[in-house]
């Protein structure tokens, strides 16, 4: 049973969009904090820290959950999926990311980055939501910017495009 | 807004964990989902010396149904339990009640054991196992005890766990015969702690109302005869608190109008 000592960096490797990394961390150290500050993964973005925001969302082993709510040596091992990954190749948007482009789903952009993390899973889990469901859902995140009027329309549009298209399967 | 420093432990075996907690006594905090504790960690509200990451233990994944009652591990995720098949067969007040805790978001990593370990109040958790009836299984170095809901549960985040003791399972009475079962909540964005949550069960001869929000803790009373009277006695006698949210008698309200519409639903499912 090893020890990790609050004073010292500790290893912590993990699958970040299907890439291994490995960087420094200590206990105390942020999952949030990690993926930014040293991997430079800067897309996830830092709201609240204490879990109310939902600006943090990443996916972790394959479903949504707050960056800031977990220590990166928790995350050793894991599997984590962020806003990076989300296109399919530079330069071309995901289904999901060109409907919110369309329906202006952002403004400032800062939520953006956590509410696609949380809908990109959540039309895989659930490809035909109804508007309660999807602002149901939506709860667990806080747009100061769009009213959430667009965001709700790009989530079922982009629904209605992946059931289309069967990319929801 | 970032935790004080500690070390961190990932158990590998509840010999482990029970040796952490021994050795380190009310120093230790166990991790478990996260949900609760780093907020406390990043507020420093908590500032334990070391954190025992419980998540690989094996012995604390289980979850089963063992005689009348659901035996949930200390390591089991609220979305886990919820996404049980069996769930709702089995309990349906802890199916009705689970996805008012917290948000998807925070349902994928936040435990059951975590929430009833944290005894926040307003927290549904608490509420569906204090009015079950239910107990919550401790066990520490060479020791184990099983204790009622209505002991464990002493006030505002406060509970009958010793400091070497770890939540080892927490266990909720099964669906009973002729029982209804419902849950309802107000709160002022779905996925907040709730100003009032209110659980009722009702059977043949009386109803059961659980009330959270309102007092330091779940308040549970049986009804032999409900009546907007009775209902209102109740209320009156709670303990309430004013905060931000709420006053306090604008909480009793809550109970009065919240506590009938849910005993209601509760007698017109009884099966």
């Amino acid at each position: 049973m090893p020890r990790l000592s609050a004073d010292a960096r500790h290893n912590v490797r993990l699958e970040i969009n299907g890439r291994a990394h490995e960087a420094e961390a200590e206990p105390r150290m942020l999952l949030t904090d990690f993926l930014r500050h040293r991997l430079g993964l800067t897309g996830t973005h830092v709201g609240c820290e204490h879990g109310v925001c939902g600006a943090c969302t990443v996916q972790i082993d394959g479903a949504p959950a707050r960056a800031c709510l977990t220590l990166a040596v928790q995350a050793d091992g894991a599997s984590i999926r962020t806003v990076e990954g989300l296109a399919p190749e530079p330069g071309r948007l995901s289904v999901l990311q060109e409907a919110f482009r369309r329906h202006h789903a952002l403004q400032c952009g800062f939520c953006t980055a956590g509410i696609l993390m949380s809908l990109d899973w959540y039309l895989r889990e659930k490809p035909d939501p109804s508007e309660a469901e999807l602002r149901e859902f939506l709860s667990g995140h806080i747009c100061r910017c769009t009213g959430y009027v667009p965001i709700v329309a790009a989530a079922l549009d982009a629904a209605r495009r992946l059931r289309e298209t069967g990319e929801s399967k | 807004m970032k935790p004080a420093p500690f070390d961190y432990v990932r158990a590998g075996s509840l010999a482990e964990t029970h040796d952490v907690l021994a050795s380190e006594g009310g120093e230790a905090a166990v991790l478990a989902g996260g949900q609760s504790l780093v907020p406390l960690l990043s507020m420093r509200m908590a500032r334990p010396k070391v954190l025992v990451d419980i998540m690989h233990v094996d012995e604390l994944a289980s979850l089963r149904v063992d005689g009348d009652a659901i035996y949930v591990g200390a390591r089991l995720r609220q979305a886990e339990l919820l996404g049980w098949p069996e769930l709702a067969k089995h309990q349906p007040l802890l199916a009705h009640a689970l996805p008012w805790v917290g948000h998807w978001q925070t349902r994928a990593r936040g435990t059951v054991c975590g929430s009833v370990a944290l005894a926040d109040p307003s927290a549904e958790l608490p509420l569906v196992l204090a009015a079950l009836g239910g107990h919550v299984i401790l066990s520490s170095r060479g020791a184990h005890r099983r204790v009622p809901a209505d002991e464990f549960f002493q006030g505002i985040m406060s509970t009958a766990r010793n400091d070497d003791e770890l939540i080892e399972a927490v266990s909720f009475p099964c669906r009973r015969n002729g029982e209804g079962y419902a849950f309802r909540e107000f709160a002022r964005r779905h996925g907040d702690f709730a100003i009032v949550a209110c659980a009722a069960i009702a059977t043949e001869k009386s109803v059961r109302l659980a009330v959270g929000g309102v007092a330091d803790r779940p308040v549970v009373r049986d009804f032999p005869e409900v009546s907007d009277e009775a209902l209102g006695d109740f209320a009156a006698g709670l303990e309430a608190r004013d905060d931000l949210h709420a006053t306090a008698s604008y909480r009793r309200m809550l109970v009065c109008k919240l506590g009938a519409e849910t005993i209601a639903e509760a007698q017109a499912c009884r099966a």
